[in-house]
């Protein structure tokens, strides 16, 4: 019964509309790994993105819409080209990757500063977390200044790309959020 | 179609909405490709935004739509700034999961918005597309490889082996796999053997400084390496004709460079013009009737083949045909004769460019009688053909008057005709100079002739050409019977026109004025003419009319400016100028005209004749015309290692005194050496090869001759890019004991001499005599440190200390001709009268080893080091010829040089040789210049 409400409801609030969802974080994160992990269930090869990869991914009877935009530093002042329309912001996070934490809380705050980027909901995927060393959830959500934003619907998951780990959970959540908004 | 600009631009907002609309939006693309391809301006911001909102329909799976994003994507390339944020979605697109639709556009794509430091990252791709079998990926990937040549060629050149692999395929794009990739696809299967075509070109892009590699494919693919292929068990063949093409191209570009090949290719050339493709038939034909010193012989199978295509049903095969047989025609007329019949057949071709070219072919290759014909049919459609025909025409005329004087009336009455026809600058500039022509080699027509320009000045648009006719009514007007007609014409000009052509007129009138048969009352009528012009309001104007008052008074003031059969070297006097008023220190005194090199007018004349065929050929063949400076450039651009042969030979006759000019002010760089005097009094015209061609070191050498001094300069390229030398000098041993009048003083040695950077190395002599002029023959050597370097940065390696080398080279003549500067004295024969017998010296050579008087004359020439005076080169004869030099000695002494030769078969050539000058002594050297 609830299956079908929700089946009626996704056709209700967004008939053939996709959910546009952005993937961003810095370099080397797994943005393009966790984007066709959802597309195709498996791992892809993948070299730096010079630009961006764009697919569509049906979860849950809902189409996501999926922008991963190229982290490295040359490519990060487009993400701007891409922000309208956004209904969520999947940020990736190298949960190992200590000494570029800062940046990309840098990063992750002056994206959200953008008006566009109003409405849009927060989903952080603290990934990489199959590799020793990683940082846990609550040690990202307190680097990037998670628990401070202010008027924003945000969740952060612990994922592994790699081995497919925590990603239905996170979008299970981002399902749930973007109903709820 | 009207578009508006700003109206599309609005309707942009469509991209970026959600759903992609892909019709809409691809009839969008379609509108901003319009606008591009018509040539509309956009700004870089505007183009950016437009770019990055066409980046969202990436998301569409559409594809047709995806089509025109890629065509998008090219066409913004060059305007938008950061065209590399689609690089990761082409890349996916081109990768072999991909339709086959998406995987060869976005290769096109790809390859203009890639940047050559990524192009690391996606060579493996690239590489695989090439050797695909679908041909519209294989194709993509070849030519994207062309296009990526400029940029990143040492990325590219490692695709040899790919492009070489697509070039090999055999007949894969005939057969699409049924169950293969293909299978599902709308795949349209391409017959033409395109791949090829595109790999052959670039296979060659790579290749095309390893001369050796060339050869081996035009062998591979010519079927001249049968046997080995029937060991190796491959059989190239060429299927496509396009591929063909270029392979005779290719081979004949091979050789140009190496004439030792010549005979095993022109071969090769006679089996393709019997090729069964008319492409190639044509290509082979053309190159045949192309090349350097073809004889008439090797042209009949060419001929024969261009004669069948003058008659072939499609008017592009007869145009093809048509045009080189014009172009051959203009150096082998007679070779052409035999389509004589079939182009007449062509004169009413309903293409008029087949027509136009028809004609001016039969012109040049027809006989008297059919002249007036073809003028009375040529004179029907003038009206109806481009300017450019036109054009083409009226210098067609212009030959044939030199070639059928007799038939002067009726050039002149179809040049006079067109003349008042409309044209443009370049038309009407061409029937003028026609007229000009007949003018000036028809004695009898000249009247006529000069009367046919007075009236085309009566009505002219342009004032160059007005100024052009003027001016030469000055030089030819004085000269006729009836001088007054000419100056009414020419004072109406005064009356009537802009400043520039009044100006003109004055000029002109003060030539009748200065005339030698003016009479007293013609005279006394310029001057009132003249006096007239004083009140112009232009100041030009004004000033010439008081100096031609001035000069008409003066005697000797008229000889030498309106008299004057010689003029500057004028590439000369420009440069002189230049450098008077750019330093201060020069132009506090007066400019020294007496180092501006002074040329025969007929020289002059000779020198624009010369560029004009060049020109008329580059509008005949279609090819750029190559001046000495496009020449040079073009020699620095090719990474071939340029011999500098290549450089200096082609900037031959003209600039012979440009680059004498440029050898003093290289010489004056050297302390040392300017020690010796502002400029060499006499520098040698042609260097001396002191190296065989292609050998690992390049020398030639230049002598100059200075009041006391010999400075002998040797240009040297290092042609092996392994190595860098240093400390590099020529020591110089003469043969026999000249020590009591050459001492050596100076060395000048190249510090550093890089692969393919040619530096000049120098060594003096002072002669220890002044009233000495010795001749010695002087062994050279070349020492040298050599260093190994890295080809590519051509850095020496660290640590290397070099070892020291040498290398011989030819020796090195000094002869009495290196003491004459080859300068023309006007009126030679008053010259030789005045310096009479008192200072003469004749001899008489018996010369065995000449076979002919064209060869001893040539070599005559270069031994005394004078300038032939006009003819003094071109004997009319075989068995007899006189010939005269001027020159003067040393810079100075004024030298007429008179030969007379006769040639027998068996016995060679016997020569006397007078010479005179105005110092007895001098003669003597001159006359033993030749012993």
């Amino acid at each position: 019964m609830g299956q079908y409400f929700g089946k009626l409801f996704n056709q209700l609030v967004y008939g053939d509309k996709e959910v546009r969802i952005l993937i961003l974080g810095l370099d080397g994160a797994g943005k393009t790994t966790i984007l066709y992990r959802m597309q195709i269930g498996d791992i892809v090869s993948t070299i730096p993105t010079i630009g961006f990869n764009v697919e569509t991914v049906s979860y849950k009877n809902i189409k996501f819409q999926v922008w991963d935009l190229g982290g490295q530093t040359n490519i990060r002042p487009y993400w701007r080209c891409y922000y309208a329309n956004t209904d969520a912001v999947i940020y990736v996070v190298d949960s190992c990757d200590r000494d570029r934490i800062g940046t990309s809380r840098d990063e992750l705050s002056a994206m959200l500063n953008e008006e566009e980027l109003r409405d849009a909901v927060l989903l952080v995927f603290a990934n990489k977390q199959d590799m020793k060393g990683a940082m846990s959830s609550a040690e990202v959500s307190e680097a990037l200044g998670l628990p401070r934003l202010k008027n924003r619907q945000w969740g952060i998951y612990k994922t592994s790309a790699l081995k497919g780990e925590g990603l239905d959970e996170g979008l299970d959540w981002l399902v749930n959020a973007i109903k709820g908004t | 179609m009207n578009l508006d600009h700003s109206a599309v631009l609005q309707e942009a907002r469509v991209f970026n909405q959600t759903p992609i609309r892909p019709r809409q939006s691809r009839v969008l693309l379609a509108k901003i490709l319009f606008l591009i391809y018509r040539g509309d301006n956009m700004s870089t911001n505007v183009a950016t935004n437009l770019f990055f909102s066409i980046t969202k329909l990436f998301q569409s799976k559409d594809m047709s739509l995806r089509q025109m994003v890629y065509l998008a994507i090219k066409e913004l390339s060059t305007i938008s700034e950061d065209v590399i944020m689609v690089t990761s979605s082409l890349m996916k697109d081109m990768q072999s999961k991909s339709e086959m639709t998406y995987r060869a556009n976005a290769i096109r794509a790809l390859c203009k918005i890639v940047d050559p430091s990524m192009l690391p990252g996606i060579e493996r791709f690239i590489k695989a597309a090439m050797v695909e079998k679908s041909p519209s990926i294989a194709s993509a990937a070849l030519v994207s490889g062309l296009h990526l040549f400029g940029e990143a060629k040492d990325v590219v050149r490692r695709w040899g082996n790919e492009a070489n692999e697509a070039l090999n395929n055999k007949g894969l794009s005939q057969g699409p796999s049924f169950f293969g990739g293909a299978a599902g696809q709308s795949q349209v299967v391409s017959t033409s053997n395109i791949v090829q075509y595109h790999a052959i070109g670039l296979l060659y892009a790579i290749r095309q400084h390893d001369r050796m590699a060339v050869l081996k494919l035009v062998q591979t693919f010519s079927g001249q390496n049968k046997s080995s292929s029937w060991l190796g068990g491959s059989n190239a063949t060429l299927r496509s004709s396009m591929a063909q093409v270029m392979l005779v191209r290719y081979a004949v570009r091979v050789m140009e460079g190496d004439p030792s090949l010549q005979g095993q290719l022109h071969a090769l050339l006679e089996e393709w013009i019997r090729h069964r493709s008319d492409m190639v038939s044509l290509e082979a034909a053309r190159a045949m009737c192309q090349l350097r010193d073809v004889t008439g012989k090797q042209l009949t199978s060419a001929v024969s083949a261009l004669q069948v295509f003058l008659s072939s049903p499609r008017p592009t095969v007869r145009f093809a045909a048509i045009r080189t047989l014009s172009t051959l025609a203009r150096t082998h007329a007679e070779a052409v004769q035999p389509c004589n019949v079939d182009m007449e057949g062509l004169i009413t071709d309903a293409n008029r460019s087949v027509a136009t070219l028809a004609i001016t072919t039969l012109l040049k290759t027809g006989n008297e009688a059919s002249v007036d014909r073809l003028m009375k049919q040529m004179q029907g459609f003038m009206t109806e053909i481009s300017d450019e025909f036109k054009t083409i025409v009226a210098e067609a005329v212009r030959s044939l008057c030199r070639k059928f004087p007799a038939k002067h009336s009726v050039f002149l009455a179809f040049l006079a005709g067109v003349l008042r026809d409309e044209g443009g600058f370049e038309f009407k500039r061409a029937a003028i100079e026609a007229i000009m022509d007949l003018a000036k080699h028809v004695p009898e027509c000249k009247e006529a002739a000069l009367a046919h320009l007075c009236e085309f000045i009566e009505d002219c648009e342009f004032s160059k050409l007005s100024v052009r006719v003027l001016h030469f009514l000055g030089e030819e007007g004085p000269h006729t019977a009836r001088p007054t007609m000419y100056i009414r014409h020419i004072y109406n000009r005064v009356v009537l026109e802009n400043a520039i052509v009044r100006a003109a007129a004055v000029s002109a009138l003060a030539k009748f004025g200065a005339s030698p048969s003016a009479d007293p009352a013609l005279q006394r009528s310029v001057r009132v003419l003249l006096r007239r012009c004083l009140d112009d309001r232009e100041d030009e104007v004004r000033d010439r009319a008081a100096w031609a008052l001035r000069i008409t008074d003066d005697g000797d003031a008229r000889d030498k400016y309106v008299r004057d059969d010689s003029t500057f070297a004028l590439a000369v006097l420009e440069r002189k100028l230049v450098e008077y008023c750019a330093s201060p220190a020069a132009s506090a005194a007066r400019f020294n005209f007496e180092a501006v090199p002074r040329i025969s007018r007929a020289q002059e004349e000779e020198t624009r004749s010369r560029v004009r065929m060049e020109t008329m050929d580059a509008v005949l063949t279609g090819s750029a015309v190559s001046t000495p400076a496009q020449h040079r450039l073009g020699a620095r651009d090719t990474s071939e290692p340029s011999t500098p042969a290549a450089g200096g030979a082609a900037a031959a006759p003209v600039d012979v005194f440009e680059q004498q000019a440029q050898y003093a002010s290289k010489l004056n760089a050297i302390p040392e050496l300017a020690a010796f005097g502002a400029q060499p009094l006499v520098s040698s015209q042609k260097p001396a090869e002191l190296t065989e061609a292609e050998t690992e070191y390049v020398v030639r050498c230049i002598k100059h001759v200075y009041e006391g001094h010999i400075v002998f300069q040797f240009d040297i390229t290092n042609t092996i890019s392994e190595q860098v030398m240093e400390q590099v000098e020529v020591s110089m041993e003469p043969e026999e004991d000249v020590s009591d009048a050459l001492q050596p003083v100076v060395v000048v040695p190249i510090p550093e001499l890089r692969y393919d950077e040619p530096a000049t190395a120098y060594v003096a002599y002072e002669r220890t005599d002044p009233d000495t002029f010795p001749t010695a023959t002087f062994a050279c050597t070349m020492r040298f440190i050599v260093k190994e370097c890295d080809p590519a940065t051509g850095e020496p390696e660290e640590g290397d200390d070099g070892f020291e080398d040498e290398y011989s080279l030819e020796a090195a003549d000094l002869g009495a001709g290196d003491f004459m500067q080859a300068t023309y004295i006007p009126d030679s024969h008053t010259l030789w009268e005045t310096l009479g017998q008192a200072g003469e010296a004749v001899e008489t050579f018996a010369l065995a080893n000449f076979d002919s008087i064209e060869e001893c004359v040539e070599r005559v020439c270069e031994l005394l080091g004078m300038c032939p005076l006009e003819g003094a080169l071109k004997p009319t004869s075989k068995a007899a010829h006189q010939a005269v030099f001027t020159g003067k000695w040393m810079g100075a002494t004024r030298t007429v040089a008179r030969t007379r030769m006769t040639y027998q078969k068996g016995s060679g050539v016997t020569m006397e040789l007078a010479v005179r000058s105005e110092d007895q002594g001098v003669s003597e050297l001159v006359v033993s210049s030749i012993a």
